[in-house]
């Protein structure tokens, strides 16, 4: 089973909210929330600052606090490529698996489910890149199955220094982000 | 320096965690009672105590049944897809805390009925006298009376010691994943019931037992918040700053004021000179310890939610 990943390229990341805005369009993310978002990091000591910006989403973990809290089943782990989803038919919105989440990736939909990325899941089984990668103006995202080595993600994994977010946490995330 | 800005704004999440309100604490509180509740009539079923025909094992299951009623109203009202709540009953989901708590409170119920059943209270045989007989086939069953007091206090104890679990169980809220937070819990659950009981018993021994009883679990009760703390504090760096937040940080005061010195400190003083005869016994100190229970569920719900493994950036 492949095991879908995105890497991004923090260097060519502007920050410019077109993903954002391309999943808002796509999913029909209601009006003030969101699937995914920007974030901007400045660390380092005066005159050695660094900056990256990046856009964040719902890591789509290996190991998934928020699947193993539902007590309905409505999270879980789809068949293709290990993507985390919630079936909307089956979730109570108990929001414990808003909770559960560490990156507080999740959300409740107005209409009472717990919502979040899906990697536009519903695009990439017709072969289509999820929204955000396929309108990036600078080319920084990249989709793909990271347990295939010929993958371009794997590829880019190889060639480049990473990191993923909170990984102390645990949840071994699928999203890395290339320094 | 190190600065982290969002975009992101979601309602009850950003800027810190909100989601669970006042539902979650309420329920928590009054599962925990019922649990403890249910321990201790079970205890006295089981004992023989039920033999004193002004047990209050006899008046607890009702309100036990009442009181857990309330809570999972309150968690009724904390789902945000309230059509579907039948869901939660078509499936099991062993690793899901929630999940196992659903099926736990199916089994509560019979529990407490049944116990209500070894003599239910007048007004209720008055509208349906048939239970009169029923009651009076049972009580002639002693095997069957401790049986009944086995499977509440058994059940008790998971009720009690689940509604800990659903917390500890989330490695993503630094404060709550602590294997010590359903000891805590339970034996909370085990002095607001047993302040309770003490308030309400109508012989004079019980009301010193579970005095006394309620002074033990009070006596616990700070030793495992002291256990918790230092578990906490020699841990990773996020349940050290989840740690600070009760002990220095935002919820300090209420923490100090409310669940340490109102609802453990001078309630445990008030009942020890109680015991002692130095005082006479007054509501006082079990509603303080009750009240305690409460405003400890808000404190942990709330203070569990704003903590995280990247607080930092929201400082
Ligand atoms: S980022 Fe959060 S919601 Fe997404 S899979 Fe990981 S734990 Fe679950
Ligand atoms: S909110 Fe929905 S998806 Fe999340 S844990 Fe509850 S039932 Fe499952």
């Amino acid at each position: 089973m492949p095991r879908y990943g995105m890497v991004i390229d923090t260097r060519k990341c502007v920050g410019c909210q077109d993903c954002v805005v391309a999943c808002k369009t796509e999913n029909n993310v209601p009006e003030g929330h969101n699937r995914d978002w920007i974030v901007t990091e400045s660390f380092g000591k005066f005159p050695d600052i660094n900056l990256e910006i990046r856009t964040e989403r719902c890591n789509h973990c290996s190991e998934t606090p928020c699947v193993s809290c539902c007590p309905t089943g409505a999270s879980h782990i789809h068949d293709v490529g290990g993507v985390v989803l919630v079936t909307h038919e089956k979730c109570i919105g108990c929001k414990a698996c808003v909770e559960a989440c560490p990156y507080d990736a999740r959300f409740i939909h107005p209409d009472g489910y717990a919502d979040k990325c899906t990697f536009c899941i519903h695009r990439v089984e017709k072969g289509e890149k999820p929204a955000c990668v396929e309108v990036c103006p600078t080319y920084c995202m990249h989709f793909g199955d990271l347990d295939d080595p010929n993958s371009e993600v794997s590829k880019l994994l190889n060639s480049r220094k990473y990191h993923a977010l909170m990984t102390d946490a645990g949840t071994k995330p699928n999203i890395f982000y290339l320094v | 320096m190190h600065e982290i800005f969002t975009t992101r704004n979601n309602p009850n999440i950003d800027p810190v965690m909100a989601m669970w309100g006042w539902e979650i604490p309420v329920y928590l509180f009054l599962g925990g009672m019922v649990a403890g509740m249910m321990i201790i009539a079970g205890y006295f079923l089981f004992s023989g105590r039920h033999k004193e025909s002004n047990c209050s094992c006899y008046s607890i299951p009702l309100t036990s049944f009442v009181l857990l009623s309330l809570g999972m109203f309150a968690l009724f009202l904390d789902l945000a897809h309230k059509p579907y709540v039948w869901r939660l009953y078509t499936t099991f989901q062993v690793t899901s805390p929630m999940s196992w708590g659903a099926w736990i409170l199916i089994l509560v119920y019979p529990a407490l009925i049944a116990n209500i059943l070894i003599r239910p209270p007048s007004w209720i045989t008055q509208k349906f006298p048939k239970l009169s007989d029923i009651a009076g086939k049972l009580q002639a069953h002693p095997f069957f009376i401790k049986n009944v007091g086995i499977f509440n206090m058994v059940l008790g104890m998971m009720l009690g010691a689940y509604t800990g679990v659903l917390l500890s169980t989330m490695g993503s809220r630094p404060l709550w994943n602590s294997s010590l937070l359903w000891v805590l819990f339970l034996v909370s659950g085990l002095s607001t019931a047993a302040a309770y009981v003490h308030l309400i018993a109508k012989n004079k021994n019980e009301s010193e037992l579970l005095a006394k009883a309620d002074n033990g679990f009070l006596v616990v009760e700070l030793f495992v918040i002291v256990m918790l703390f230092l578990g906490l504090m020699s841990s990773a760096r996020p349940h050290i700053e989840a740690a600070q937040l009760l002990l220095t940080g935002t919820y300090a005061p209420a923490f100090w004021v409310f669940v340490i010195g109102l609802g453990i400190i001078i309630p445990l003083g008030l009942q020890l000179l109680a015991v002692n005869h130095k005082v006479k016994h007054t509501p006082i100190a079990p509603i303080m310890v009750i009240i305690g229970g409460l405003i400890l569920r808000f404190i942990i719900v709330s203070a569990g939610q704003y903590s995280h493994w990247f607080n930092a950036h929201f400082k």
